[in-house]
């Protein structure tokens, strides 16, 4: 047997005793979804198992938890199955595999997107422009001509959305919900409250699981720092573009520019935040996680961390001769991060928040059914 | 590791709620507190681990609760539901104590919740538990030991010292070591017996062979037993205890919620010869559930079917095993092991019997049978829509009546009518004097957590002395 078929057996098991029980409906978005049904097709456990943030709140609250005869493990199943769903959604589908050994295709990516672009610049570049000196408007495109750069670069992340965008569609169909609520606006914001607050990885209020005797898990801060790093990142380089585009100003900008400002905030976000979350993901219960998604968890999160870190380096040290090696190891794991994305750990950013409107449609509707039964038997 | 050989001034027997409440209110009065909990970490705090909600007074609408639940709200109800098997002057008092509890509990952690999906009706009186009876335990237990309370697993106790109504010691065994635990005072928090079956048996006989536990295997009610053995005035008929009909595939012990079966007042109810025997459309589910487990255990061999059709399968809270499922009542009897004709002729006589109404499963509604013994008094619908569907059922334990007797003060009373020098009560082992029959939703938490706190203070007080 499959084990994605296995996975979707022992989920179905569980979501059965789950709506029997509804102890947990306060802890969530997965429990309250779950009490909207009484069956549990494939496509309906993919969005439970998307949707679930991996609080853990639910294995420490649940009198069936393991030893349990019973054997409830809701987070670890559903984290299994989400694992499962990224690969199943993967397009093209010939790189589904991607996921199978994400930790090893991650790091072969990156070293060879870093390889690339060290012999390119070796190869494209006199020695001594490569180990120079260069400071001022253009110093970067002294290595790399910007309008090179930018082809590359948008090619590749225009490569990305359309993979992560194919992998969207399949995952709205696998799940059954009408195009239309991707366009509704009152889910989407909604969704993306829910999102940007990371409202459900929090137990209901009380914070995500943290045993009895072990540290309080404090993932959200560090998703926050990561995710807003992230955003901040990619708000300077869209700055930038549009500066080098609209203004004809060219890079580096001084260090009290938008561009520089934001990246530097956002490569510190992108350095504490990735470090955080790995500290705290080995702390974490190993009961809660899926152990064999552990490398796609951490490529992801070493890219993200190095992403930054390289980032960093580069405004440091950008008026020295190692710019050009640091510019060089920058572009290469930026470069292998976008082209990555559709295949690796980023994906879960945007699953969740297609199934988080989701749940915001099904939990409005619900709640308007609800008001009217009470008006109605009033 | 704890030293067991000092004295401290609180020992608790047991790790439920009751007990952690007695802990936290004897802590923080100063006292030294041991709990000894005779269970396995992961099994702690006996029944309260199934448990959802309690039920307190209080005069307004709060974020969790839809409405106000006055004291002489909540004794009316009590005295209903007990028949007035109960101590007035005992009920009052937990019932005006009640009121602080949701703040108190909530000052140690817990948290609370609006109440579940398909618990509507108790909305406005019972506070829910975020995330459970569990997750309230872990809350309750974080808060104890982050105190300095400390807790012992795996420790149930096999004697008592108590000499002339004085608590000495309490003996344990420890890796097959008999070790004596000195303190100045005992709070007996270990719930009732209904894990016992030997026990059960001195008053169902045999039968109890075919009783299901809802919770754990750990209730064995020792401490309430050396109590009882040892001078303590006993209260609750020791026959009695909450039995409900719960899926007859549930394991024997710790099934909990997920087995219980809410569909009776949808269809029939028979026995193994295929026979219905009591009304099961008599009154509103929530106030005929626990009936069940008795009715059945008073059937051969303790097992019965719910029998309903598909017009009703989505009519009740999904529960963990699916009903066994045939295209007709003879298929379904061979499924059931049942005579075929038998439940056939049992269905076409109800059915028969059926009087048209306007079916409405949430009211007392006028669908009844006519003619027909036992009758169905409400919901009364034919039989007649493939698939038609099935669930054994057998009589599920939740708790035991029989108790110790106590005073206002949680304190423990002995057979010659006088109070115990320093041994108190709390929770299902002394609910039987404010629960002397019956149940209310929620009603065993708030025995727990107002009587654990008191006799925690009076303890803590009592070993000051």
């Amino acid at each position: 047997m499959h084990a994605i078929e296995t996975t979707l057996i022992e989920a179905e098991r569980l979501m059965t005793v789950c709506n029997s029980c509804r102890y947990c409906e306060g802890l969530c978005a997965v429990f309250p979804a779950m009490e909207m049904r009484r069956a549990f097709p494939r496509g309906d456990l993919n969005y439970l198992a998307n949707l679930c943030h991996g609080c853990g709140a639910c294995y420490d609250d649940c009198q069936f938890a393991p030893p349990h005869e019973f054997n409830v493990n809701v987070p670890r199943i559903l984290a299994r199955l989400r694992g499962e769903s990224y690969q199943d959604y993967a397009w093209p589908r010939a790189f589904s595999g991607l996921f199978a050994r994400n930790g090893l295709a991650i790091s072969l990516a990156t070293a060879l997107s870093v390889a690339a672009f060290v012999l390119g610049f070796a190869a494209l570049n006199d020695p001594a422009i490569l180990l120079g000196r260069h400071v001022g408007p253009g110093a970067f495109y002294a290595l790399m001509p910007h309008t090179a750069m930018a082809l590359l670069f948008g090619a590749a992340f225009l490569y990305a959305v359309v993979a992560i965008a194919m992998g969207v569609r399949l995952f709205w169909r696998d799940i059954q919900e009408p195009a239309a609520t991707l366009i509704e606006p009152r889910s989407l914001w909604q969704a993306m409250k829910d999102a940007s607050r990371l409202r459900y990885l929090d137990g209901g209020g009380v914070g995500c699981a943290d045993g009895d005797e072990r540290v309080p898990d404090r993932r959200k801060l560090y998703h926050h720092l990561t995710f807003y790093g992230f955003l901040l990142c990619f708000a300077s380089t869209v700055t930038a573009t549009l500066y080098h585009y609209l203004l004809g100003r060219e890079a580096p900008y001084p260090w009290y520019d938008l561009p520089v400002l934001l990246g530097t905030f956002g490569g510190i976000g992108l350095v504490i935040g990735p470090a955080g979350l790995l500290a705290a993901k080995r702390q974490r219960d190993p009961a809660l996680s899926d152990e064999t998604r552990l490398g796609m968890d951490i490529a992801f999160i070493a890219m993200l961390f190095l992403t930054g870190l390289t980032g960093l380096a580069l405004v440091v040290f950008r008026e020295t001769p190692t710019m050009g090696p640091l510019l060089a190891l920058h572009l290469g794991v930026v470069f292998s991060l976008f082209l990555t994305m559709p295949y690796g750990k980023f994906v879960h950013g945007i699953y969740r928040f297609l199934a988080l409107t989701r749940y915001a449609k099904e939990s409005s509707a619900l709640a308007a059914a609800g008001k009217s039964a009470a008006a109605g038997g009033a | 590791m704890i030293d067991l050989t000092r004295r401290f001034d609180v020992l608790i027997a047991g790790g439920g709620n009751a007990a952690l409440c007695a802990a936290i209110s004897a802590r923080r009065l100063g006292a030294t507190v041991l709990v000894l909990e005779a269970a396995p970490k992961f099994y702690r705090g006996g029944n309260t681990r199934h448990t959802r909600n309690m039920r307190c007074a209080h005069d307004s609408a709060t974020a969790t609760l839809s409405g106000p639940y006055t004291e002489d709200e909540f004794w009316d109800d009590l005295r209903r539901v007990t028949a007035g098997n109960t101590d007035e002057l005992l009920a009052r008092h937990m019932i005006s104590q009640s009121k602080e509890m949701l703040d108190w509990i909530a000052e140690q952690g817990v948290r609370f919740q609006p109440s579940l999906g398909g618990t509507l009706s108790l909305g406005r009186t019972n506070s829910f538990f975020l995330g459970g009876g569990r997750a309230m335990l872990n809350a309750l237990y974080r808060t104890a030991t982050s105190l300095g309370v400390e807790v012992l697993y795996d420790a149930e106790i096999v004697d008592l010292e108590i000499a002339d109504s004085m608590f000495l010691s309490a003996t344990l065994l420890r890796d097959g070591e008999r070790v004596a635990i000195r303190a100045a005072t005992l709070v007996a928090a270990a719930g009732g017996f209904e894990a016992n079956i030997d026990w059960l048996k001195m008053y169902w006989g045999d039968i109890a062979d075919n009783f299901l536990i809802r919770g754990t295997p750990y209730n064995r009610g020792s401490v309430l037993k050396l109590l009882l053995d040892k001078g303590v005035e006993r209260i609750g008929d020791p026959t009695q205890c909450h039995a409900v009909a719960i899926d007859a595939r549930a394991p024997r012990f710790d099934g909990g919620i997920i087995t219980r079966l809410d569909c009776v007042v949808f269809g029939i109810v028979v026995n193994k010869h295929a026979q219905r025997f009591y009304d099961e459309g008599e009154d509103v589910w929530p106030k005929r559930y626990a009936i069940w487990g008795r009715l059945v255990a008073a059937q051969p061999d303790q097992i019965a079917y719910i029998v309903f059709d598909a017009a009703s399968l989505e009519l009740f809270m999904p529960s963990l095993y699916p009903p066994i499922r045939a295209d007709s009542i003879r298929e379904l009897a061979g499924k059931l092991d049942l005579d075929a004709a038998a439940l056939d002729a049992t269905v076409g006589t109800f059915n028969a019997a059926v009087r048209p109404g306007s079916f409405d499963h949430t009211v007392l509604d006028d669908c009844r049978t006519e003619g027909l013994t036992p009758p169905k008094s409400h919901w009364a619908r034919r039989i007649e829509t493939a698939p038609f569907y099935a669930y054994p059922v057998r009589p599920g334990i939740t708790f035991t009546y029989l108790g110790t007797r106590v005073n206002k003060q949680a304190r423990i009373v002995m057979n010659d009518g006088r109070p115990s020098a320093n041994m108190f009560a709390a929770g299902e082992i002394m609910a039987g004097n404010v629960l002397g029959q019956g149940y209310a939703a929620g009603i065993g938490m708030t025995i727990g957590s107002v009587f654990g706190r008191i006799a925690g203070q009076e303890a803590a007080a009592n070993a000051r002395n």
